[in-house]
């Protein structure tokens, strides 16, 4: 039997059941069970109040401290989640995911492990500067720390469950346009990123990448909203007679290069869709590595689609600029070709 | 003193400061000598926070440290053989050499690997506070930090927390007078940095550090009071530190006279006085057991000295589960 699920609704079940089976697993963050509250900004802890009472957290507004709280936690074997409001917060933890979380493990010489969750927020949506940013190019390049983007409902609850199964701390964006969050946490230009979720346990294996829709020109790699922008310029190049195929990377650490690699030596040509400022992005890096694994392969340069080098714009017109968009895609996808 | 002591505890924090002082000068040479890489943040004249405080936790008590931890780890108990290896990075110290004279300790005696951003540790602490909480095992876990940490977001952050949520959690200002080189009066208007409780909600307490046995009292109250849910404390235990910020430091920044009070106030010398002078030890107990524990700290020197160097592949083992 399935169940259609949202994203957040996803979310919600794999974090239940992932506390009902062990109850080592618990939640920390702002406003994520007050009695009469929301569940947190985007309501992904609505409904579990009562019944995981003692493995649901309210934190003063303290990203440092409770996140410093999951390390030690965590050292000691617990199983913590803790989440941001909005993935901009992230900074304000930065020394404890980076030099405590990511590395603990490592200068123990592999005597302590961390295994806790990080939940983040992510993607422009109309709050401006500091409730928007894209945050995977400051952390999928730490060593000790993996990092997931699901884009589906699916994937997001199967890999919440790997992540909180992990003995190593992994960091997972959300993009806010796609939690198909209703009322409070609801956001104009969602996308429907719901599935039909199998009622068993399940997982979605950290580090695997799947190919959205096979192509045969050009192969666009693309994770949370974007995927979904990729998918998209796919269906209308198709109608123009392109065959793209995407590839959803799902995680950016550990990242699935066979995947990529097979994709781009069917196709030739390769394309990288990111949301957030082009200039030090995680796309320059996959883009950078193909240019020097798969020269012999590739028949254009790697191209690159992503954000403008600007803070997110509050503006809805500014912002939909900023925001890389189908017609983006395709004209890169186009240009791609003329190599041919 | 309401404390009563046995002799044998007493001679064991005499020895535990004892061994530190000896561990630490022999450190000092090596660096020097170019034996031991990196730099070295040394403990020598705050010996008796560590050992007094230490010795009121129980095994399973877990600590947290910062980038001055040799005394801390060495009281906890962190193997002597696997310190010295640490310290030289090589196979069998007990971070498998990734760590470092920074990083120095060993979760199964209870001590988490030692946290070198000053203040960062604090937290952590409270979160292993947190997960003993949770599962309702009745241990403590306690914090060192120093006056330089009081200025640090999470320091604020980990106490708040700790305090709000009632964590069986200590804890440890070593006062040692400067942050690197500025004096803390220049970091605080506060004359004590225990007053800092008050804004915690938590008992505060200013002791003298340099007393091994006021410091183990007041440690074991704080202590116990957490182990028995009354939540967290803050102690600040004035103290001086004998060496330099690290090995290379000559200290300018501290006036003669300060520093010629510290040397008259160093903790290991007033206690060995008071043991002399109460007759639980003579001149020739006290030079044996500095020649015991000499011995002992040279044979940790020998085995770490021939070990052999860390394989330089190992770098890429141990960075995920």
């Amino acid at each position: 039997m399935t169940q259609r699920r949202t994203i957040l609704q996803a979310l919600r079940d794999g974090l239940a059941e992932e506390m009902a089976r062990d109850p080592d697993v618990f939640c920390m963050g702002e406003d994520i069970s007050i009695a009469g509250g929301w569940g947190g900004v985007f309501t992904v802890t609505l409904g579990l109040e009562e019944r995981f009472r003692g493995q649901l957290l309210d934190t003063p507004i303290s990203e440092l401290g409770y996140f410093g709280l999951a390390v030690g936690a965590a050292i000691m074997g617990m199983r913590p989640i803790v989440d941001v409001q909005y993935g901009d917060f992230l900074f304000l933890a930065m020394d404890q995911v980076v030099n405590q979380a990511a590395k603990m493990r490592y200068m123990s010489g592999g005597k302590v492990n961390v295994p806790m969750v990080i939940r983040a927020p992510i993607g422009a949506t109309g709050r401006g500067a500091q409730h928007a940013q894209s945050l995977e190019r400051f952390f999928f390049g730490v060593p000790g720390l993996k990092v997931v983007c699901p884009s589906t409902a699916y994937d997001a609850k199967g890999l919440l469950k790997s992540a909180i199964r992990d003995n190593n701390p992994v960091i997972m964006f959300e993009h806010k346009l796609l939690y198909g969050s209703k009322g409070l946490g609801q956001a104009t230009g969602a996308v429907d990123a719901s599935d039909d979720i199998p009622d068993e346990d399940y997982t979605v294996p950290i580090g695997k990448g799947v190919i959205r829709r096979e192509g045969t020109d050009v192969t666009i790699i693309a994770t949370l909203l974007m995927m979904h922008v990729a998918m998209n310029a796919a269906e209308e190049l198709e109608a123009a007679g392109v065959s793209v195929e995407v590839i959803d990377p799902r995680s950016l650490n550990p990242f699935d290069w066979a995947l990529v690699e097979e994709s781009v030596k069917k196709t030739t040509r390769a394309m990288v869709l990111e949301e957030g400022p082009k200039f030090g992005g995680w796309s320059g890096e996959i883009a950078a590595t193909l240019a020097e694994k798969m020269a012999e392969y590739l028949t254009a340069p790697v191209q690159r689609v992503a954000s403008p080098d600007i803070p997110v714009p509050f503006s809805p017109t500014m912002e939909q600029y900023y925001r890389p968009g189908r017609q983006d895609v395709t004209q890169a996808v186009m240009s791609l070709l003329q190599y041919a | 003193m309401s404390e009563t002591y046995s002799k044998q505890q007493l001679l064991e924090f005499f020895r535990g400061m004892l061994l530190i002082r000896k561990l630490e000068e022999r450190i000092g040479y090596l660096f020097l000598e170019g034996a031991i890489p990196g730099t070295l943040h040394q403990s020598l004249g705050q010996e008796a926070i560590a050992v007094g405080v230490c010795a009121a936790l129980n095994k399973d008590d877990v600590i947290t440290s910062g980038h001055r931890p040799h005394a801390h780890a060495i009281a906890k108990g962190v193997e002597l053989t696997a310190f010295m290896l640490e310290l030289f990075g090589k196979p069998g110290g007990c971070c498998e050499g990734r760590g470092g004279s920074m990083h120095v300790g060993d979760i199964r005696v209870g001590m988490i690997p030692s946290i070198a951003i000053v203040a960062a540790n604090i937290p952590v602490a409270a979160g292993a506070a947190l997960s003993f909480k949770l599962r309702k095992q009745p241990r403590v876990a306690v914090a060192f930090t120093g006056d330089g940490g009081v200025a640090e977001g999470a320091f604020h952050e980990g106490l708040n927390l700790a305090a709000v949520w009632n964590l069986p959690f200590v804890c440890i200002i070593e006062n040692n007078r400067y942050a690197a080189s500025t004096h803390y009066s220049r970091n605080t208007k506060l004359e004590k940095l225990s007053d800092l409780a008050k804004a915690y909600g938590i008992p505060g307490l200013t002791i003298d550090g340099n007393d091994v046995l006021q410091v183990y009292q007041s440690a074991k109250e704080a202590i116990e009071r957490a182990r028995g849910g009354g939540g967290p404390t803050i102690l600040e235990a004035m103290t001086y530190r004998l060496t330099g910020h690290n090995r290379r430091d000559p200290c300018n920044y501290m006036p003669e006279e300060e520093r010629d009070q510290a040397y008259a106030d160093d903790p290991l010398l007033r206690f060995q006085k008071f043991l002399l002078a109460s007759n639980y030890i003579d001149e020739s107990t006290a030079k044996s057991f500095g020649d015991e524990l000499e011995a002992i700290v040279e044979q940790a020197v020998e085995t770490a000295v021939a070990a052999d160097e860390a394989t330089p592949e190992d770098a890429m083992k141990h960075v995920f589960a």
